[in-house]
């Protein structure tokens, strides 16, 4: 039995790992969420029809990286997965069939006659809006804080029902719808760029202005967060996000009026990743705020260790044959059914 | 019966329910690949486009059922922490780097290479087309191994301990792997997927000839389902019979429960239709052969047979479902090796390809591999009641502490949904099996579909949409 806990701070790791394989799924699956909400708004079944063939390839992988997210807290925070899950099991469950009614369309919606496609465009639409939405309430009842009586959850059925959830939850498929857009910029022409472009631009005032809300309330949320954020130094250390973040805003808005393809979109991933930071910093070190830390929450340190080496050898492997995919599938998407 | 909801109840209709959607897909797809990758295999090394226009055809089946397995599995994994919180936290530690090593070494591998197998058809070279498709058919064993060692563990626990805070410790990783009814299920399992597909392959190209169309393509199929039901059924049956004396060994009431057999003793007997009452404890209007069921499981007539009155009443498992759905697998089983040994008979005397009624039958055993699967999986698991953790953890100890109106409404949620996705996934696949295998025009070359010859086209034909 190897054991690596006496030699590295496996908890440590093991949150830092599972905070990138979440991002890292918010951001693939973001943009191909993203896609899903903006669906009706496309000006012609044809647009349609590129902007889900720019996903198809993709969105199967996007999407593992959300059963990494649960299936990596699952092995290595047990307590915290046994805890979170039946505190927010509304959003999860309504979270999973959104997903599901997504999923089937991409399958579907080419296998059905034109008459009846726009049962699987409806699916694939709402789909994709209640899963960004959902998240995005659990990212907003996470950071809230649960109700814990000893190893279990212990609040009511429908915590997760309120204000500022509801606010995150917004903010996410705004962020989604974003990432979606210049996604679509980045992999479309002519008709569909444009509107692409023209989206980008309403969606980006929607984004900062829920941004902004969130910001606002997140240091009123728990102490323990203003103290993090407003006490010297950590107030000019951290400094730098806000600035930044203003600033992607700006290229974004500049890019969008020019006729630049790809940095808009990378420019909406910095967008998340400042804010995805913003938040990490806020939350450390908590993984089921504010009662069990990352280091109470670990499963003992031989399933920590077990997994990690699977992790070291496989997840350089997995990131290595997911480029060679986007690569694949490099290019502007067409219209025609695939396969 | 109480009236009031039970959610421990309605936490395993729920867990029934979904696995037995989700299971379906991931054990014809398992088949589907492997096959899919032998079809891609033999148009490479022939160059004949029959192979390539079934591989188009059946690659299309492929995706709608990965498709589901996908969506349905997804709920699966956070199904553990909604519904079983108390049995994630006890047994996580031992189990979770089992699921976490599916994720890593299975599921991202499945996924990926997926879309360049659905579609990089033309834009890949072909062998990096054939590797893809190899690599998705390894990907869904790697899959089961690692899904079906977690599972074999709550079956057969071991290499762990339970301290003082009542959690379960891993003490030896090989031996929580490689548990001991791990061998027999990985087989069993995978050879049961295998002749799943074998068998709708089968059917789908009897459908064929009875409908005197696509006969080409029906042949390649036929003889290549009718080899897998000689050769491979009847290795299913020793496998069984593995798997069988194996769960005697270690988990010896669901073997009573498979039998009926309420005393322990010798000479028993193998029931082949029977009622087990168990308010009487026995089994009712048993049609039965002497000794039977101590010959199979021990080899001799007078061999000891494990009864269900071995533990206390509420140590067993529910008798009625594990006892029938043994026999409805086994029943499936026996219909499968018959299928192969005429399907033989048929081909030796030339005429596999034109035998209606044979085509028929086939057409109704198309469907055989899943009856016989889901019947298994209930054997196995409700045989494992009432522990989730056999012997060492209740199925009551285990649920999450949610109210049972919110199982009760995510239950109905997921059996509306599952209901409509599975009448429309069978629905399209249907509308597959209709269309048939499309003829790959003359003038069509591997790469018309590929970056370079999309970009010719644009510049030939102009700007479009």
């Amino acid at each position: 039995m190897f054991d690596f806990g006496s030699y590295i701070d496996l908890p440590l790791i093991w949150g830092l790992l599972i905070a990138t394989a979440v991002f890292v799924y918010v951001l693939l699956d973001g943009f191909d969420l993203g896609v899903g909400i903006l669906f009706p708004f496309a000006p012609s079944d044809k647009c349609r029809s590129r902007m889900m063939n720019s996903i198809a390839p993709f969105w199967d992988g996007n999407e593992t990286w959300l059963v990494l997210g649960g299936g990596g807290l699952f092995a290595a925070f047990p307590v915290a997965y046994a805890i979170i899950m039946p505190a927010l099991y509304l959003p999860v469950i309504f979270m999973l069939l959104g997903l599901i009614f997504r999923g089937v369309a991409f399958e579907f919606r080419f296998k059905t006659t034109e008459e009846k496609r726009w049962i699987w465009d409806t699916s694939f639409h709402f789909g994709s809006l209640i899963a960004a939405l959902m998240q995005g309430i659990i990212l907003g009842n996470f950071v809230q804080g649960i109700e814990v009586t000893g190893r279990s959850f212990s609040g009511g059925p429908l915590d997760w029902a309120n204000g500022f959830s509801l606010l995150t939850g917004l903010a996410l498929v705004f962020g989604y719808a974003l990432l979606g857009s210049t996604w679509l910029i980045m992999k479309t022409e002519d008709v569909t760029q444009k509107w692409a472009r023209r989206v980008s631009k309403y969606v980006l005032v929607f984004v900062a202005a829920f941004m902004g809300l969130v910001s606002v309330c997140m240091p009123f949320i728990d102490a323990r967060i203003f103290e993090i954020w407003f006490s010297f130094p950590n107030i000019l250390l951290l400094s730098p996000i806000p600035v930044l973040t203003f600033l992607c805003f700006v290229m974004i808005a500049r890019d969008l009026n020019t006729d630049r393809e790809y940095r808009p979109f990378l420019l909406s991933v910095g967008l998340f990743l400042l804010g995805y930071i913003g938040l990490g910093v806020g939350m450390y070190p908590w993984i089921v705020p504010f009662e069990f830390t990352i280091w109470q929450a670990a499963a003992t340190s031989t399933s920590q260790s077990l997994l990690l080496v699977g992790t070291v050898l496989f997840l350089p492997l997995i990131l290595g044959y997911t480029a060679f995919c986007f690569y694949t599938f490099r290019g502007k998407s067409s219209h025609e059914a695939m396969y | 019966m109480e009236l009031a909801l039970d959610a421990v109840l309605l936490a395993r209709i729920q867990f029934a329910f979904t696995i037995s959607f989700h299971i379906i897909f991931p054990a014809f797809t398992i088949g589907l690949a492997s096959w899919l990758a032998v079809v891609e295999g033999l148009w490479l090394k022939t160059g004949k486009t029959v192979y390539a226009e079934i591989y188009k055809m059946w690659v299309k089946v492929f995706a709608v059922a990965f498709g589901l397995g996908v969506v349905s599995g997804v709920v699966m994994s956070y199904q553990f922490g909604t519904n079983w919180s108390v049995f994630s936290d006890k047994v996580g530690n031992v189990i979770g780097p089992l699921l976490g090593y599916e994720v890593l070494t299975a599921f991202f591998l499945e996924a990926s290479f997926l879309g360049i197998m659905l579609f990089g058809w033309g834009r890949v070279s072909r062998k990096m087309h054939f590797i893809s498709t190899c690599i998705v058919a390894i990907g869904t064993l790697i899959s089961a191994f690692w899904i079906l060692s977690a599972n074999s563990w709550m079956q057969t626990p071991q290499g762990f301990e339970i301290r003082d805070d009542g959690l379960f410790y891993p003490t030896n990783w090989i031996e929580i792997i490689f548990n001991p009814s791990f061998p027999p299920r990985f087989f069993h399992m995978v050879t049961a997927a295998y002749l799943t597909t074998a068998f709708v392959v089968g059917g789908v190209a009897s459908y064929y000839f009875v409908q005197n169309k696509f006969r080409e393509h029906a042949k390649v199929m036929m003889v290549m389902a009718m080899l897998m039901a000689f050769f491979v059924a009847p290795t299913q049956l020793f496998l069984g019979h593995w798997h069988g004396e194996n769960t005697m060994h270690h988990q010896p009431i669901k073997v009573a429960a498979m039998e009926g057999n309420w005393e322990r003793g010798t000479n028993k007997p193998l029931y082949l239709f029977g009622m087990p009452n168990e308010e009487k404890e026995s089994t009712d209007y048993g049609i039965k052969v002497p000794s039977g069921a101590s010959l199979v499981l021990t080899g001799s007539v007078d061999g000891e047979i494990p009864g269900l009155k071995d533990v206390a009443k509420e140590d067993r498992p529910p008798v009625a479902i594990v006892f029938w759905s043994f026999r409805i697998m086994v029943g499936m089983g026996m219909a499968m090796i018959l299928t192969g040994l005429v399907g033989a008979f048929l081909f030796w005397r030339k005429k596999l390809f034109d035998t209606k009624a044979f085509h028929y039958w086939c057409v109704l055993m198309g469907p055989a591999g899943f009856v016989a699967i889901l019947a298994g999986w209930f054997v196995t698991e409700v045989g494992r009641q009432p522990y989730t953790a056999y012997g060492v953890l209740r199925t009551t100890e285990s649920i999450s502490p949610v109210i049972a109106e919110q199982v009760a409404l995510s239950l109905a949620a997921f059996v509306i949904v599952y209901t409509i996705l599975f009448t429309t996934g069978v629905y399209y696949m249907f509308k597959l099996f209709k269309k048939g295998p499309a003829k790959i025009g003359d003038g069509e070359k591997y790469y018309d579909h590929s970056i370079e010859a999309t970009f010719t086209k644009e510049l030939t034909k102009g700007k479009k949409g």
